[in-house]
C-alpha cells in the first residue's frame, strides 16, 4: 500500500529492461504479453490511486525523506484526482495501443515494446510528481522514448524529418523549462511544488518570478502544441507508427497543459492573483490555438495529419478552460481532455486499421475504397461525433462545464468558439469518412496524388503491409472500448460532483501545501454546487455536430452549394488556405524561430498586464 | 562581475538557438542544441555558487564553513546526462538519414506532402 504511488514507474521501467535485455532470446508472443500486462497493471494501479485520492491526497516521499518542520528535503510523488486521472489515462491508452499492435506491427522487434513502456512510465511518473525538478526528468524521460518512437521507421525520410524536428523543439522547451527552474531555484531555494508556492505566496510577483514563469509556462506550451509553438507537431504524430499515434494525440501534448496549470496553481497562482490581464493573454492563446488547427485540421487529407490538427485544434479549447483560472474552468477542461484522449486514441487505431487493410492514408486516394469496411466507418463518425461534444461523450459533459465556467467569468463568446471549433475538426473527419467508405465527392480538383498509380503511400507502414481480409478483434476492440470509456466518463453517476471536487482541490494552493508538507490531507470534499444546466450545452452540441456535418457536405458536392454563397466562401477560403499551408510548410529552423516570436509575443504581452 | 555568468548564459542559449535556426546540416544543428543546453549549466552553477565556498563535502572541515549549494551540482549532473541522451538519440536519427537518404541537409529530408 505504502509503495502503491512508486509501482507505476517502477514497474515497466523494470519490465522494460527486462525486455530490451532479453530481446534476443524473447518469443515474440511473450513480449506482447508482457508489455500489455504491464500497461494493463500500471492502468489499475493509477486507477486505484485516483479512487485513493479523492479522499484525501496520497504523498510518497522517496527514500523516506520526509519533510522536517515543514521544510522538503526529498523528493516526493504527491497524487492527486487530477494527476491520477491523466496517469490512468496514459495506461488506458498505451494498453489499447499494445493490444492494437499484437497483430500488425511485425516489423518491429522487442525494442519498440521496451520503448513503449519506458515512455508509459515517463508519462505516469510526469503526473504524479510532486517536485519540480522530477517533472523536468520525467519530461525528459518520456520525450526521449517519444523521439526514438517518432523516428522508428528510419527508411521514411518524412518520418525521420519528423522525428528530428519534434527532438530539437521539444529539447529547446526543455532546456527553457529547466533554466525557469534554476530562477526559481535561486529564489526560493525549494524544488518541491508546495514548498515553491509557500515560500513565493507572500510577495507580489518580482520580474525574477515573471521571467520563470514565462519560461516554464513557453516550455510546456511546445509540448502542448500550443500556437505559434505547434509547427513541429503534425510530421512527428502524423508520420510516427499509428500505434504510437495513439499516445501523443490522445495524452502528450494534454500533459504540456497539465503542466502549465499544475505549475500555475501550486506554485504562482499566490504571487499572480493580482494580475488581472494573464487570463485575457492566456485566452488569446487558446483562442489562435484553436482556430489554427481547427483550419489546418479541414486542409488536411492524410487522415492521420488530420487528426494532428485536431490534436492542435483540441489542446486550444482545453486551454481556454485552463485560461479561465478557475475551479470550475479547470474541472471542464480535464474532463474535456480526458474524453478527448480517449476519442482520439480510438479515431488513431481506426486510421491504423484502414492503413493495414487498405495500405494508404490519404483521403483521396482512398476514395470509395472502404465500402466493405462498414465498421470501420462507423467508428469513424462515433469518433466525430465524439470530436465534436455530441452527448453522450464525456467531450460533450466537459465542454458543458466549461461553458457554464464561461459565462461565469463573463467570457460567453466562448461557446461560440467552441462551436466553430468542434465544427471544424469534426467536419474534417466526416468529409474523409465520406470520401473513403461511400465514395462521395469526386475526385478533388487540385489534388496532386489522386487517382491509381500511386506507389508510395505516405503513411504505410512496412510492418502493415500483410493482408487480412477481415479485421481482428484485437484490432478493432480497442477503438470500440476506447470509445466507450470515453462515453462512459461522461455517463458515470456522480461525475460532476468527483470533477468539482478534484478541481478545487488542484486549485487549491494551502490545501496542496498542507497536504504534502504537513501530511494534512484536508477537507477533501465539500463542495456543493448547483447541479450544471445541460439543455442549452446540448443544443450547441449539436448545433456544432449539424454544422460539421453540412461543411462535410459542401466539401464533398460543392456542385449543389448556391453559386453565389460558393463564389464568396471560397474568394475568403482561398488565401486563408494559401496562406496557412504555406505557413506550416517549413522545417526544424522555422519551428524554433517561430518558438522564439512566440516567446517573446508572450513575454511582452506578460509585462504589459503585469506592470 | 557578478552578472557575468548569467550573462554568459544567456549568450550561450541565443547563439545555440541562431546556430539551430540557420542551420541546414542536422550534425551542425545538433551541436547547437548542445550549445544552448550548455547554458543551463552554468545557470543552474551560478546559482548555487557562493563566493569563498569550499566544496560541499563536510568530512573534515570545521561545523559552519561556507561551502557551494550541492544541490545544484546534482541538478547539473542530471541535466548533463539528460543532454548526451538527447544528443545520442539525435546523432543516432542524423545517422539513419545519412544512411538511408543520404542527404544531412533538413530541408531535402521531405516528406510526401498532400
Amino acid at each position: 500500500m505504502d509503495l502503491l504511488p512508486a509501482l507505476p514507474v517502477v514497474l515497466p521501467l523494470l519490465v522494460a529492461a527486462a525486455l530490451v535485455g532479453l530481446a534476443p532470446v524473447c518469443p515474440r508472443p511473450v513480449a506482447d504479453a508482457a508489455a500489455v500486462a504491464t500497461a494493463a497493471v500500471v492502468t489499475v494501479t493509477c486507477l486505484a490511486l485516483l479512487a485513493i485520492s479523492l479522499d484525501g491526497s496520497v504523498v510518497y516521499w522517496f527514500g523516506g525523506w520526509t519533510p522536517r518542520d515543514g521544510i522538503a528535503l526529498g523528493a516526493a510523488f504527491a497524487v492527486d484526482p487530477v494527476g491520477a486521472a491523466l496517469a490512468t489515462l496514459a495506461g488506458v491508452l498505451a494498453t489499447a495501443a499494445l493490444t492494437f499492435s499484437w497483430r500488425i506491427f511485425e516489423a518491429v522487434r522487442t525494442l519498440h515494446h521496451g520503448l513503449m513502456l519506458v515512455f508509459l512510465a515517463g508519462l505516469v511518473g510526469f503526473c504524479l510528481s510532486g517536485d519540480l525538478f522530477n517533472m523536468f526528468v520525467f519530461y525528459e524521460l518520456f520525450s526521449v522514448a517519444a523521439y526514438a518512437l517518432a523516428g522508428y521507421q528510419t527508411t521514411n525520410p518524412g518520418s525521420v524529418r519528423g522525428a528530428l524536428n519534434f527532438a530539437i523543439t521539444n529539447s529547446v522547451g526543455a532546456i527553457l523549462v529547466l533554466a525557469g527552474i534554476a530562477l526559481l531555484y535561486g529564489r526560493t531555494g525549494a524544488l518541491n511544488l508546495a514548498q515553491l508556492g509557500q515560500t513565493l505566496a507572500p510577495g507580489p510577483p518580482d520580474r525574477l518570478v515573471m521571467v520563470a514563469f514565462l519560461l516554464l509556462t513557453v516550455g510546456f506550451f511546445v509540448k502542448a502544441a500550443v500556437v505559434p509553438f505547434h509547427f513541429w507537431l503534425a510530421d512527428a504524430y502524423a508520420l510516427a507508427p499509428t500505434v504510437v499515434g495513439v499516445l501523443f494525440a490522445g495524452v502528450v501534448s494534454e500533459l504540456g497543459l497539465y503542466a502549465v496549470a499544475r505549475v500555475y496553481w501550486t506554485v504562482f497562482s499566490g504571487p499572480m492573483a493580482g494580475v488581472e490581464g494573464l487570463r485575457g493573454v492566456m485566452l488569446l492563446g487558446a483562442v489562435t490555438t484553436a482556430l489554427v488547427g481547427g483550419v489546418m485540421c479541414l486542409l488536411q487529407h492524410h487522415l492521420a495529419r488530420m487528426l494532428a490538427y485536431a490534436t492542435v485544434s483540441h489542446v486550444g479549447l482545453t486551454l481556454a478552460g485552463f485560461a479561465l483560472l478557475g475551479p470550475a474552468g479547470v474541472g471542464g477542461a480535464v474532463l474535456y481532455l480526458l474524453a478527448d484522449g480517449l476519442v482520439k486514441g480510438s479515431l488513431f487505431i481506426t486510421v491504423g486499421i484502414v492503413d493495414h487493410h487498405l495500405h494508404d492514408v490519404d483521403e483521396r486516394r482512398l476514395r470509395d475504397r472502404g465500402r466493405h469496411m462498414p465498421w470501420a466507418a462507423a467508428l469513424m463518425v462515433a469518433g466525430a461525433l465524439g470530436l465534436a461534444g455530441v452527448p453522450p461523450f464525456g467531450t460533450f459533459l466537459g465542454k458543458a462545464l466549461m461553458e457554464e465556467a464561461a459565462l461565469e467569468a463573463g467570457t460567453p463568446w466562448l461557446i461560440g468558439l467552441f462551436v466553430v471549433v468542434a465544427a471544424l475538426t469534426s467536419a474534417a473527419l466526416l468529409r474523409a469518412t465520406g470520401r473513403v467508405f461511400r465514395g462521395l465527392g469526386g475526385p478533388s480538383p487540385g489534388g496532386s496524388g489522386g487517382g491509381a498509380g500511386s506507389g508510395a503511400a505516405s503513411g504505410a507502414e512496412p510492418g502493415y503491409r500483410d493482408h487480412h481480409r477481415h479485421a481482428h478483434p484485437t484490432q478493432v476492440a480497442p477503438a470500440v472500448l476506447l470509445l466507450a470509456a470515453a462515453v462512459a466518463v461522461g455517463l458515470a453517476p456522480g461525475i460532476t460532483g468527483v470533477v468539482e471536487t478534484a478541481a478545487a482541490r488542484f486549485t487549491d494552493r494551502a490545501g496542496y501545501a498542507a497536504a504534502v508538507l504537513e501530511g494534512v490531507a484536508g477537507p477533501g470534499a465539500g463542495v456543493s454546487h448547483p447541479p450544471v444546466p445541460l439543455a442549452a450545452p446540448a443544443f450547441w452540441a449539436v448545433l456544432s455536430a449539424l454544422l460539421g456535418l453540412g461543411l462535410a457536405l459542401a466539401a464533398l458536392a460543392p456542385q449543389r452549394v448556391p453559386g453565389r454563397l460558393r463564389d464568396g466562401v471560397a474568394r475568403v477560403w482561398g488565401p486563408v488556405a494559401a496562406t496557412m499551408r504555406g505557413l506550416h510548410d517549413g522545417g526544424i529552423g522555422d519551428s524554433v524561430t517561430w518558438l522564439v516570436v512566440g516567446m517573446a509575443a508572450f513575454g511582452t504581452l506578460l509585462a504589459v498586464v503585469v506592470r | 562581475m557578478r552578472f557575468l555568468p548569467y550573462v554568459v548564459a544567456a549568450w550561450l542559449l541565443l547563439v545555440g538557438l541562431y546556430g539551430i535556426v540557420t542551420s541546414r546540416n542536422l550534425v551542425h544543428a545538433i551541436i547547437c542544441l548542445s550549445v544552448a543546453q550548455s547554458s543551463t549549466y552554468i545557470l543552474l552553477l551560478s546559482v548555487g555558487f557562493r563566493r569563498g565556498g569550499t566544496a560541499p563535502i563536510f568530512l573534515d572541515v570545521p561545523v559552519g564553513t561556507r561551502a557551494v549549494d550541492p544541490v545544484v551540482g546534482a541538478l547539473t549532473l542530471t541535466d548533463i546526462v539528460v543532454g548526451a541522451t538527447v544528443s545520442a538519440l539525435l546523432l543516432a536519427l542524423a545517422v539513419q538519414a545519412h544512411k538511408h537518404h543520404g542527404t544531412l541537409d533538413p530541408e531535402r529530408l521531405k516528406p510526401e506532402r498532400d
